[in-house]
């Protein structure tokens, strides 16, 4: 028998109280439970990065975080990223340096990057960071390395490394 | 994915006691809830751990004490971590992508399944998943698959990179009311086995004891990012007066569990620091290994990482 829970989540600044099978991803809560669409189902198994949201300002994949699991959180789509003046620095930067083509992995990168942003400016390093007690500067190289968790299969990385750039300068 | 019961624990003595048959505790999700997904984890109750009060990192003497659900990319960027176990902070960066080092624990790190392709596969045999049923790997697709300790049964790797610094360091693994373990005994001698625990034994720290030696951790994997490793090494070296006073290795993507190379280690000391005698330690760490027939390429991949990690740290 399916089990349910009542699940609480703060979705783009609005409380969300809902109930949900415990099966219920976050991804799955938000697209087909609360009509956010921003982000998108690729793989469904934290390989493409599409379905990444921001949950308590950290980035993850919505695809492999239970619903349940993530009661009481706080989760920001694409749709949050905008304030009340328009798109942020973060969007504006992908749409002047042409980051995208089809566009259906742009929700995943636009959350993933403004995630990659802050974990930069708080001094965490990566994989490619030569000097690990050093704070890292963002070169196309760590940009290209952060990155990695979101796949693009019309191949706009080189335009998706350079508005990140813009946006982090 | 079959239908389950969730309970959020708050302490460890509730998590151990919602943990009954059938149930598995939750971590971060990204090897779990995928595995569910897959029909090849069917718990029929979750017992969330995340929210124990274990997500701290103290600074215990010169060691560390992680909790075993402090988030890996927490374990990365904390200072004390990158400043005195390099070779800790580069093998969790080097492991998957930031979304799932920001969801994954210390604890279901150690504990994440192999990905061997039969394992994940609910069609075919395994006898990881359904013991008695076989091992299509060992005559199947077997390129990333173990060249080491292996048996007739299973020829899996384990896909962590944090354990395999974790080996290296000498950690001891906490698993609440029965004491410490090492890593060779958490993960045990048979590769058919995931590990030693038993169903609700539940980690809730990783001791980590000082080192006193430079150290690193280098992957060679398939691309450059998000990806498990062919090989990998974690290593330290101690050379005064080019002699090699102490050192540690441990190798990944090669066995069912880190693999200690302590063949290697005791080939080296009191031995001079030479490209030679790295090469000799790493032949007579590797005279065990039985390839298989497509995994071959692991040896000298092995024997080039170890030879070339020593040298730079010497």
């Amino acid at each position: 028998m399916p089990e349910e829970s009542q699940v609480s989540l703060v979705v783009n600044g609005r409380t969300r109280r809902i109930a949900v099978d415990t099966r219920t991803s976050v991804l799955d809560l938000l697209r087909e439970r609360l009509g956010v669409t921003g982000p998108k189902k690729g793989c469904d198994q934290g390989q493409c990065g599409a379905c990444t949201v921001l949950l308590d300002g950290r980035r993850v994949n919505a695809c492999l975080v239970l619903a349940v699991a993530a009661d009481g959180s706080r989760v920001t789509t694409v749709e949050g990223l905008a304030d009340e003046d328009g798109p942020s620095a973060l969007q504006t930067a992908f749409v002047e340096a042409d980051a995208l083509q089809c566009g259906y992995c742009t929700p995943g990168q636009l959350c993933s990057a403004a995630g990659m942003l802050d974990e930069a400016k708080d001094g965490w390093p990566s994989a490619v960071t030569g000097d690990l007690a050093e704070p890292p500067e963002l070169t196309d190289e760590e940009i290209r390395e952060r990155m990695s968790g979101n796949l693009c299969r019309c191949g706009a990385y080189v335009n998706i490394v350079e508005a990140i750039r813009r946006a982090a300068e | 994915m079959r239908p389950f019961a969730y309970e959020r624990a708050a302490t460890p003595d509730e998590a151990v006691a919602q943990h009954t048959e059938g149930a598995a505790y939750l971590g971060g999700g990204t090897n779990l809830v995928d595995l569910m997904r897959l029909g090849v984890a069917v718990p029929s109750r979750i017992v969330d751990v995340t929210h124990l009060p274990h997500a701290q990192i103290e600074t215990d003497g010169d060691g560390l004490l992680i909790g075993a659900t402090v988030r890996n990319s927490d374990l990365a960027a904390h200072a004390v971590v990158r400043e005195r176990f390099p070779m800790l902070a580069r093998a969790v960066l080097s492991g998957a992508s930031g979304q799932i080092r920001n969801m994954a624990t210390v604890g279901g790190n150690l504990l994440q399944r192999t990905r061997c392709p039969y394992f994940q596969d609910v069609t075919r045999p395994c006898n990881r998943r359904e013991p008695g049923t076989g091992c299509p790997a060992r005559e199947g697709e077997h390129e990333n698959l173990a060249v080491l300790g292996h048996t007739q049964d299973c020829v899996a790797t384990h896909p962590s990179d944090m354990a395999v610094a974790l080996a290296a360091l000498d950690a001891r693994v906490r698993i609440h009311g029965r004491g410490e373990t090492d890593l060779d005994g958490l993960y045990g001698d048979d590769p058919a086995r995931d590990s030693t625990l038993r169903p609700g034994d539940l980690i809730t720290h990783v001791h980590v004891p000082p080192l006193a030696m430079p150290g690193t951790y280098r992957k060679v994997r398939e691309r450059a990012s998000f990806a498990f490793a062919l090989v990998s090494i974690a290593a330290a070296l101690d050379v005064t007066d080019g002699v090699v006073r102490d050192c540690r290795i441990a190798l990944g993507g090669v066995a069912a569990k880190p693999w200690r190379a302590r063949r290697a280690e005791a080939a080296l000391r009191g031995g001079p620091a030479t490209e030679d005698a790295f090469t000799r330690a790493a032949e007579a760490e590797l005279a065990a290994a039985e390839p298989l027939r497509d995994n071959g390429y692991k040896i000298p991949l092995a024997r080039n990482l170890i030879v070339r990690t020593l040298g730079e740290l010497a």
